[in-house]
């Protein structure tokens, strides 16, 4: 029998040798939440959210790299793309659904890693949940990063290898500054914007920790709508690419 | 009727948009590969062959004819995994090593080959721990040939398979290739060496603009593709005047040269000279395969 976990390992394995994963996707959010958050360590009310600046950065840097981390299996598709190694496995009896999982799997190995990351520098700068509430929290997280899964497949099937770069790290950096990353956004229409991007809710996810719930209705609309937005639209990029190769 | 146990293309037509209008890269191609047959697609860059092969292996679809493989369509023999390829620019992925790629390659087919053979198979033992983005041309050509072979498909289909090869790599991949079609394995491919289609294939499939123009034994094409070409400055003589030369069966206008197609070069070439002492820069070849084939279809662009 064919063995997709023995080929998915191989994937995880080319990630991993992969420079970019370090810089970006991890050590970047690091040194910027040490940077941002440090400081302000004993700012228990951040900007009138009642969140603590170490706890509202932690899930803010921890969103942004792993948003990061799920959008960089866009920059592996479209560099596998332009040496011809989708064609190659369009001769194998790999599904594309397998394909698909695949590719979702890997990009959410790589942003746990972040997120993994982030929380232990949150605890180091005195972050403390109950059990039950990292849980809770990082559930909402997974589920938000979905959207950013399928824009990363989307961004690789749409884009050159040239140019996917620059639009993944182009697509993070307004992500995470109109989601309220880099500062909290609560009123006006900054706040509207906000509450229309998937990178606001990931944020959102830290009010968790305080024993609030962390998405209302419009959230989960939010998330989902861009969810299935965005799979559609990988879905058809990728059977453009295939059809065209 | 028992169904078809190898390859059938039939009437395969295939036309591609471009700034320059339609090209017509497949315009009717009928061929049948028996199980257990090598055989070469053979003709000049832009006859088809690519266009050919991707269809044969499902990456494209014809705009009309049928493709059948192993009794059906190209995508069940894929996905059935009795289909290895080695395509132009088939995919080497880099970060990993050459026996990682192909055991990656391996874990996606259902019946693999192990792959320490696989790498044996296609000369990589040496070299199974480099990374795959520090191989050279051949070493590339190789391994695209291992990805191949580790899925132990019942038929290969190798395009341009010893591009970049150094003449030792050839000769070993071809005892490879021979090795495994002695165990029964179905081989096409394609290649614009009429050498290499001469020395191992059992059959030889000729393609010019899209078209079979002759499918036979390597000997009856080599025959056919052995002529010679006359070329000359030449301006300001008429192209029909040239055609009515003896010896001469097709004639070509690039500029002030003239390329003449020839079944006799001979009394083409004494012809020449004495109706055209005007005519210099002569020069006569064996046609390399590019003039064979403008000869061999140079009744084509008439209208039926």
């Amino acid at each position: 029998m064919s063995n997709p976990l023995a080929y998915a390992r191989f994937e995880l394995l080319r990630t991993f040798r992969n420079r970019r994963l370090y810089i970006f996707s991890l050590g970047f959010p690091l040194v910027l939440y040490y940077a941002i958050a440090g400081p302000n360590r004993n700012e228990h009310d951040l900007g009138g959210t009642g969140i603590s600046a170490p706890l509202y950065f932690m899930v803010g840097l921890a969103a942004f790299g792993a948003m990061n981390a799920v959008l960089g299996s866009g920059a592996r598709i479209a560099a596998e793309r332009s040496v011809g190694w989708n064609r190659q496995l369009r001769l194998t009896p790999l599904s594309t659904r397998t394909y698909f999982r695949v590719k979702v799997a890997t990009a959410y190995v790589m942003g746990i890693l972040t997120i993994a990351l982030l929380y232990l520098a949150g605890a180091t700068l005195g972050v403390h949940l109950q059990a039950g509430d990292w849980l809770a929290m990082t559930g909402l997280v997974l589920i938000g990063l979905a959207p950013f899964a399928a824009l990363g497949i989307l961004f690789g099937h749409l884009l050159t290898s040239d140019s996917v770069g620059p639009a993944i790290g182009g697509a993070t950096a307004v992500f995470a500054l109109l989601g309220g990353t880099w500062f909290p956004i609560t009123s006006g229409v900054m706040q509207k914007i906000a509450e229309a991007l998937p990178s606001y809710w990931l944020v959102q996810a830290a009010h968790v920790g305080l024993g609030q719930k962390g998405w209302g209705t419009t959230g989960w609309l939010v998330v989902v709508a861009w969810t299935v937005g965005a799979a559609v639209l990988a879905r058809r990029a990728y059977a453009r690419d295939t059809r065209r190769v | 009727m028992a169904p078809s146990s190898g390859i059938e293309l039939r009437d395969l037509e295939k036309t591609f948009g471009s700034p320059a209008g339609p090209v017509r890269a497949v315009r009717g191609i009928d061929v049948d590969v028996s199980e257990g047959e090598t055989v070469a697609l053979l003709g000049p860059n832009g006859a088809g062959k690519s266009t050919t092969v991707d269809m044969l292996l499902g990456l494209q679809r014809p705009d009309a004819g049928t493709v059948s493989v192993f009794g059906g369509p190209p995508e069940r023999a894929v996905s059935g995994g009795r289909v290895g390829a080695m395509l132009q620019e088939g995919g080497v992925l880099r970060d990993l090593t050459v026996r990682e790629l192909v055991a990656m390659m391996a874990a996606l087919f259902p019946r693999p080959l192990d792959v320490e053979e696989a790498l044996h198979l296609a000369q990589l033992s040496e070299i199974v721990d480099r990374r795959t983005e520090r191989l050279s041309g051949g070493e590339r050509q190789r391994l695209r040939f291992a990805v191949a072979l580790v899925s132990n498909p019942d038929l290969l289909v190798l395009d341009e398979p010893t591009v970049g090869m150094d003449v030792e790599s050839r000769r070993a991949f071809w005892s490879t290739v021979h090795e495994l079609s002695a165990r029964g394995k179905t081989f096409l491919f394609a290649t614009h060496y009429l050498e290499e289609a001469d020395a191992y294939a059992d059959r030889v499939v000729l393609m010019a603009h899209g078209r079979v123009v002759a499918d036979g034994p390597p000997t009856a094409i080599k025959a056919i593709v052995g002529s010679r070409t006359v070329r000359a400055t030449l301006p300001g003589v008429g192209l029909e005047e040239l055609e009515r030369l003896p010896g001469v069966t097709h004639a070509e206008r690039r500029g002030e040269g003239v390329a003449l197609g020839c079944s006799d070069s001979d009394a083409a070439l004494r012809e020449l000279i004495a109706r055209y002492p005007a005519a210099r820069d002569i020069e006569v070849r064996g046609a390399g395969l590019e003039e064979a084939f403008v000869q061999l279809t140079a009744d084509d662009e008439v209208p039926a």
